[in-house]
């Protein structure tokens, strides 16, 4: 395995965040690669129901089950009102008390309007994943969890909302229960954030931004960022001139001059592009590269771990 | 197929949804630009400009009421406006949902309960919809004062286009929802709606929750039981914009398999909900006009203009890859056009560099507000030659 990555591998649970759009289910799942890879039970986490997992693996969507998609590797799509049940199930001993909620009305007409709730159970099932003991019956045990996290709009708010409760709650079980998930989201050796940025100024901009509000706000440091589609450098400077050269004139050999300059026009802007992303962030950058297919498969996600 | 101008005829809303990643906010920015350069009127509504793109237009600070951009960049440019005038503004949803519940609220005492009550601040974000919801009451607001010709609305990231729509729905459901009503009655928690079962499940949930934190969800949901008048016709009203022959949807997607399947998705749901839909642009496609099919020998002739095989070659490979990305993008943009039927299609060629300032803009706005995709395919070979 690659050296520099064990940092972020050794971690039990990891975070792939960033903006919409970036390539966040792709580094989540190479990285599951990467880790299964490595001999670790690896679990990768979605929470947006889009099985992007099962996709690439052809295989049919896992919904919330741990399927096993390949040695050492599983996958789950965390659903919020199945975790919601799971944590009544192991919460209530009693059973007649849990049926009676599960049933009650009152109870899921509140739990489906209360602002963050959602969030915070899914919290709870990711942190629930990565225990050593599980709460859940006669689970498996994972050395490394995944977690392809929702897109960050405004500010961080998925991952805040563990805070968020033990803050409201001020006294009770939903006040311990979200500090246990903050103290293991906030100890970094166990928990680890990576970014997925973009070669553009947008993405750039809200990378470094999204760092230092994780870091003000959340109280996570980030271990990675990744500057995901990154053009070769395919032409020097010197090659530049012979290929303007030679597209002045028509037909197809113009035509592929004018394909190669602009490539390198791209891929130059992009590089401006990472040299302000390795000067914004703090956390080391790493880059990946863009790959020239109609669809990503399961075979350029797994090139892509190597380089993760 | 039509451009922007000719689907925008006689709308005073634009709205331009679409998932995240999809370059949405300078779709956006592009079009209310346009509009304002032929002559309109328009403020545009974003989420989070870029901060390059903000600065150029002379908008660094971006609050939340609209700021104009100064007719001199036009000028510079050597476009007459007309008469347009070009507006921007940047949505604060926090700051718009306590606008909301300082208008709904039916007194001074519910109108503080809520702006103090600690679930309120700490989780009103996190409300279902309330992003999107205020995104839109936001707009309804400026519309309703009539100052603008065209607004365009830029919708908020969310994990999935469809959200936006269901926004209304969902925050209405909330603020008449069930949950409130269990806590209406300030005395046994809605018995006589709920039955003798109620009181029970309470003893249980206070036992998960803890007393506090279920008395400040009573209070957060009883405060909001006040307004619920004045905001369901409101959300009603809102609603009755979204739906107004005015008003246009613009799907704006990228032209990977997902993006396009998503805009199909979202059309049909569109079209289910009997929303005014204008088409869909398609960003950073790779135009094959710019990539003519190779001829047999090519490899030989650039080696022989270049003088240099190894370099011919790399040239080569790099138009089969663009070439091959060029294929995949026709063959997407085919199936949405035959799932759309024929509805405005318009393709945006991925550009050599970001766009950041009102020139480029205006070069998107040459393929968005061209009057068919013969004339975009013309352009963007004319752009690749020089021309």
């Amino acid at each position: 395995m690659i050296e520099p990555l064990r940092d972020l591998l050794d971690k039990r649970l990891v975070f792939v965040t960033g903006k919409g759009g970036v390539g966040k289910s792709t580094v989540a799942i190479a990285l599951g690669i990467a880790g299964a890879r490595a001999g670790k039970r690896t679990i990768v986490c979605e929470v947006s129901a889009q099985e992007h997992t099962s996709r690439v693996f052809h295989r049919a969507h896992v919904g919330f089950h741990e399927v096993e998609m390949d040695e050492n590797l599983w996958a789950i799509s965390i659903d919020p009102d199945e975790s919601m049940r799971e944590y009544l199930l192991i919460q209530l001993k009693v059973r007649a008390m849990r049926d009676l909620l599960v049933r009650s009305r009152i109870f899921s007409y509140l739990a489906a309007a209360t602002p963050g709730l959602r969030e915070l159970v899914t919290i709870g099932k990711i942190w629930e994943l990565a225990q050593p003991n599980r709460k859940v019956k006669k689970a498996n045990r994972y050395d490394l969890v995944v977690v392809d996290a929702p897109a960050t709009g405004h500010g961080v708010g998925f991952l805040q909302t563990p805070r968020t409760f033990a803050n409201i709650a001020r006294v009770g079980p939903i006040k311990s229960q979200a500090e246990t998930l903050e103290r293991f989201l906030l100890d970094h050796r166990k928990t680890g954030v990576a970014i997925v940025s973009l070669p553009e100024e947008m993405a750039v901009n809200e990378s470094a931004q999204l760092e230092r509000t994780l870091a003000e706000d959340v109280g996570m440091a980030v271990d990675r960022v990744y500057m995901n589609a990154l053009y070769p450098e395919r032409f020097s400077e010197g090659e530049a001139k012979r290929l303007r050269a030679a597209s002045e004139n028509g037909g197809a050999v113009a035509a592929a001059c004018r394909a190669a300059l602009s490539e390198r026009r791209r891929a130059e802007s992009q590089r401006e592009q990472l040299a302000r992303l390795e000067e914004l962030v703090a956390a080391p950058v790493r880059t990946l590269p863009f790959v020239f297919a109609p669809e990503l498969t399961l075979e350029h996600i797994s090139a892509l771990a190597e380089a993760a | 197929m039509a451009g922007i101008e000719e689907i925008l005829a006689g709308k005073g809303v634009c709205i331009c949804a679409g998932s995240g990643g999809v370059g949405k906010t300078t779709t956006s920015a592009a079009i209310a630009a346009g509009m304002a350069a032929r002559g309109r009127k328009v403020a545009v509504l974003t989420i989070d400009p870029a901060k390059r793109l903000a600065d150029s237009l002379g908008l660094p600070e971006l609050g939340n009421t609209e700021r104009q951009v100064d007719p001199e960049l036009f000028r510079s440019l050597g476009i007459d406006t007309g008469g347009g005038e070009l507006w921007a503004m940047m949505l604060d949803a926090k700051a718009t949902f306590d606008e909301v519940v300082r208008r709904h609220a039916p007194d001074e005492e519910t109108r503080d309960r809520i702006l103090s009550n600690r679930i309120y601040q700490q989780l009103s974000a996190a409300l279902a919809g309330s992003q999107e919801y205020m995104a839109m009451e936001k707009l309804f607001e400026i519309w309703a004062e009539e100052r603008y010709d065209l607004l365009v609305l830029d919708t908020p990231p969310s994990r999935n286009a469809l959200d936006f729509l269901d926004a209304p729905r969902r925050l209405t459901q909330f603020i008449e929802g069930r949950a409130l009503q269990v806590f209406m009655r300030p005395t046994g928690f809605g018995m006589r709606v709920f039955g003798r079962g109620a009181s029970v499940a309470f003893g249980v949930m206070r036992r998960i929750t803890g007393v506090n934190l279920l008395e400040d969800l009573a209070e957060f949901f009883q405060a909001f039981s006040g307004m619920v008048g004045g905001f369901r016709e409101r959300a009603r009203r809102v609603n009755d914009l979204l739906a107004d022959p005015g008003t246009c949807f613009l799907v704006v997607c990228g032209p990977q398999g997902e993006p396009i399947e998503e805009a199909v998705y979202f059309h049909h749901r569109l079209a289910e909900a009997k929303l005014p839909f204008g088409g869909v642009i398609v960003n950073r496609v790779h135009y094959e006009s710019e990539l003519p099919e190779p001829e047999p020998g090519l490899a030989e002739a650039l080696a022989e203009a270049l003088g240099d095989e190894d370099l011919a070659r790399r040239v080569l490979a790099n138009y089969d890859d663009y070439r091959a990305l060029a294929a995949r993008d026709r063959r997407n943009i085919r199936h949405l056009s035959r799932e759309l039927r024929a509805q405005a299609v318009i393709q945006v060629p991925a550009l050599d560099e970001d766009v950041h300032d009102l020139a480029g803009l205006m070069e998107i706005n040459r393929y968005l507000f061209a009057s068919d995709t013969a004339e975009r395919e013309r352009i963007a070979a004319r752009t690749a030659t020089g021309g």
